[in-house]
């Protein structure tokens, strides 16, 4: 799988991917998209970064262990329905902050914190699986 | 734009609980929360392996804290609800929590911090880095969520939650007996968990809800309570559960693969999992489906005595200490079931009680087992012996242990027993009551078995009597690993543990009064009910 054409596009378009998958996780609340598939989508950017330049890279670019990008993400989610406590509203009850930017209007919310932590766990499994695999292929 | 959500024009009042929520009532989910971000906080510590058991164990004990004040919340203000997000049946999730649901969480909170205690010294780096202390933790959260919730769908999320976990678990030294144990492990689940799915959405397509609540309220308003189609239901739950609660023709997996594990993990397993299945049933045969529990009362009664003699039978032939046990397991599922199959106030009390005592006694005696291990390097009653001389309080504790299994007086075996064998009598099941009290009897004669070969008598088979191999012989045998003796690690759990079953045996009352509030409960569930939907 080492080609040198695949070796060289393979950088540029997992960059890409992670970039789409931010793109799909942000659209996801009221559009097709999400935490779960923009997951996905970023889990098989790092599969293919993997595939090519080794998994010694992969786990280099991200820093941290992929188990603890999930476990990370696992927090935020719980954390994301904590917040309605302070309301005197039951557990997960979403929370809007709508902020004006430049006349354009961002909704942060609980939802969006929630959706974010789904992703984190799901790069973080997935990509786990996949580079223990790939990792088993090479040896 | 903003308009669109504002939600002023919309009266959600219909769909939605826009009450204020005290802070109190969050105590309901506080211990699915509690166990979810401790076990996220281990996962992230993953590679610090002398911190992550320090932090599992300090979120196991907020669980037993958090338990604790859920359970006199309960007893406080009666059934409690807390709908998801404020979305009321039959759009959001309920969690209810009533005396058994709190009861039983807080008893398996407790079994949890003292396997975590107990994990420090059995659990090697390898069995941190591969991440004991994380599974433990999110086992807790499908544990809790499980006895906590009140929608039988996200029943099936939480027994999928401490599947996953589990199934890390028994792999964690990654030995082909283990993955052996796994592979029938998983497959027999995953089919038990098939049949619960599929009942599951059969109850959705005859009711058109989820909620447990809702579902109980539709199920008494249908003019044929025992309809084909609610029996296939009924069937196919019966079925899944059975196969998690390891009850008999379904039973094999456990001593297939409970003695494979780390020796926590088994004491971890057998005595929660086990119950959460038996918890499953009460719920759904008992709260939800009185009317399917009635048309197959006999059936539990003969699946119910059969387990015990699978369970008594099996532990008499074992020579291996720890599938032994997984055969008392399996005997105590028997007693549990005939208090379902009684279903009388009295038999589910029973039942209840027995669940609390199974998930304490069994956990004690594979903890102990696993400290047989430490002292002598084997499980093997042809080897063992001699461990009196060696250590008279451990003799001491692993009889009170025997003893309160095998159900006798003063300890927390006993009331249970007493209870069922009442109920049964009562109700004209006179089998079923023989049955308990034979199984009883049997395993009386197994443990005693164990006790004789391991601690009474002077050294492995072959010692000639009135001899006795010394103390140094048996310290070369285990090697290093009696080393880990030393800390109280071992011990704190076991203590805790044994305390627990000899007060419970000693002072019943309040055990007796926790688990007829929650057989009341099932039996008359107007308080859960109005819990969810007010009024009524």
């Amino acid at each position: 799988m080492r080609t040198v054409i695949f070796r060289t596009i393979a950088p540029y378009l997992s960059a890409l991917m992670v970039l789409y998958s931010i793109f799909v996780l942000l659209r996801g609340h009221n559009e097709p998209g999400g935490g779960f598939i923009g997951g996905l989508i970023a889990a098989s950017a790092l599969a293919i970064f993997g595939i090519a330049c080794g998994v010694a890279a992969v786990r280099r670019a991200i820093k941290v262990h992929p188990m603890s990008i999930a476990g990370f993400g696992l927090f935020m989610g719980a954390a994301a329905g904590v917040i309605s406590l302070f309301t005197n509203q039951p557990f997960m009850t979403s929370q809007w902050w709508p902020i004006d930017l430049f006349n354009v209007q961002i909704k942060l919310s609980t939802p969006l914190i929630f959706d974010i932590g789904v992703y984190l766990v799901v790069v973080g499994a997935i990509s786990s699986i996949a580079l223990a695999l790939e990792e088993r292929e090479s040896d | 734009m903003a308009s669109t959500y504002s939600s002023e024009k919309v009266d959600y009042s219909a769909a939605m609980n826009l009450e204020p929520v005290a802070a109190a009532d969050w105590l309901i989910v506080a211990p699915v929360l509690v166990s979810l971000i401790g076990g996220a906080v281990c996962l992230m510590m993953r590679k610090n392996t002398d911190a992550q058991p320090k932090l599992a164990i300090l979120f196991l004990a907020l669980l037993v804290l958090v338990n604790f004040g859920l359970l006199i919340r309960v007893l406080d203000q009666g059934v409690i609800t807390m709908v998801m997000g404020g979305w009321l049946p039959p759009f959001g999730i309920a969690f209810t929590v009533d005396a058994l649901g709190a009861t039983l969480s807080l008893i398996a909170s407790i079994v949890a911090f003292c396997a975590g205690l107990y994990g420090i010294v059995t659990v090697g780096t390898t069995g941190r880095r591969y991440g004991f202390y994380p599974f433990l933790v999110l086992l807790m959260a499908g544990v809790c969520g499980a006895f906590l919730t009140g929608d039988i769908f996200n029943l099936y999320v939480w027994f999928e939650v401490l599947l996953i976990s589990s199934y890390g678990m028994l792999v964690l030294g990654n030995e082909k007996p283990q993955l052996d144990g796994a592979v029938k492990y998983g497959v027999l689940n995953l089919i038990g968990t098939n049949f619960f799915l599929i009942g599951t959405g059969m109850i959705y397509g005859v009711f058109g809800t989820l909620n447990m609540a809702d579902i109980a309220i539709k199920m008494s308003e249908l003019d044929s309570p025992a309809s084909g189609t609610l029996l296939t239901i009924a069937v196919l739950y019966f079925l899944a559960f059975a196969m998690k609660a390891a009850a008999f023709p379904v039973n094999f997996w456990l001593p297939a693969s409970y003695h494979t594990p780390n020796i926590v993990v088994s004491a971890v397993f057998a005595g929660l999992l086990t119950k959460v299945g038996v918890y499953a049933l009460l719920r759904i045969f008992v709260l939800i489906m009185p009317g399917s529990r009635e048309a197959l009362a006999d059936l539990f009664a003969l699946v119910a005595i059969l387990t015990l003699m699978t369970g008594a039978f099996g532990a008499l032939a074992q020579s291996e200490l720890r599938r032994l046990l997984g055969y008392l397991v399996i005997a105590g599922i028997g007693s549990m079931l005939a208090g379902i199959a009684v279903g009388t106030t009295l038999a589910l009390s029973g039942a209840i009680f027995y669940a609390v005592h199974s998930i304490i006694v069994m956990t004690a005696l594979y903890m102990a087992s696993g400290i047989v291990n430490m002292m002598s390097g084997t499980y093997d009653l042809r080897q063992l012996g001699g461990l009196y001389q060696r250590n008279v309080a451990f003799a001491a504790v692993f009889l009170v242990l025997a003893f309160a299994v095998s159900g006798l007086p003063p300890f927390s075996g006993f009331w249970p027993k007493v209870l069922l064998v009442d109920a049964a009598f009562a109700d004209g099941r006179a089998l079923l009551g023989a049955a308990i009290l034979l199984s009883g009897f049997l395993t009386t004669i197994a443990m005693g078995r164990v006790w004789i070969y391991a601690f009474w008598r002077g050294g492995p088979e072959g010692t000639p009597d009135g001899e006795s191999v010394g103390p140094g012989a048996a310290t070369a045998v285990a090697g290093g690993r009696a080393a880990g003796l030393a800390g109280p690690a071992v011990w704190l759990p076991l203590g805790i543990l044994t305390a627990m079953i000899v007060y419970f045996g000693l002072q019943p009352e309040w055990m007796l009064e926790l688990s007829t509030r929650g057989a009341v409960g099932l039996v008359e569930p107007r308080g859960y009910l109005r819990s969810v939907f007010g009024g009524l």
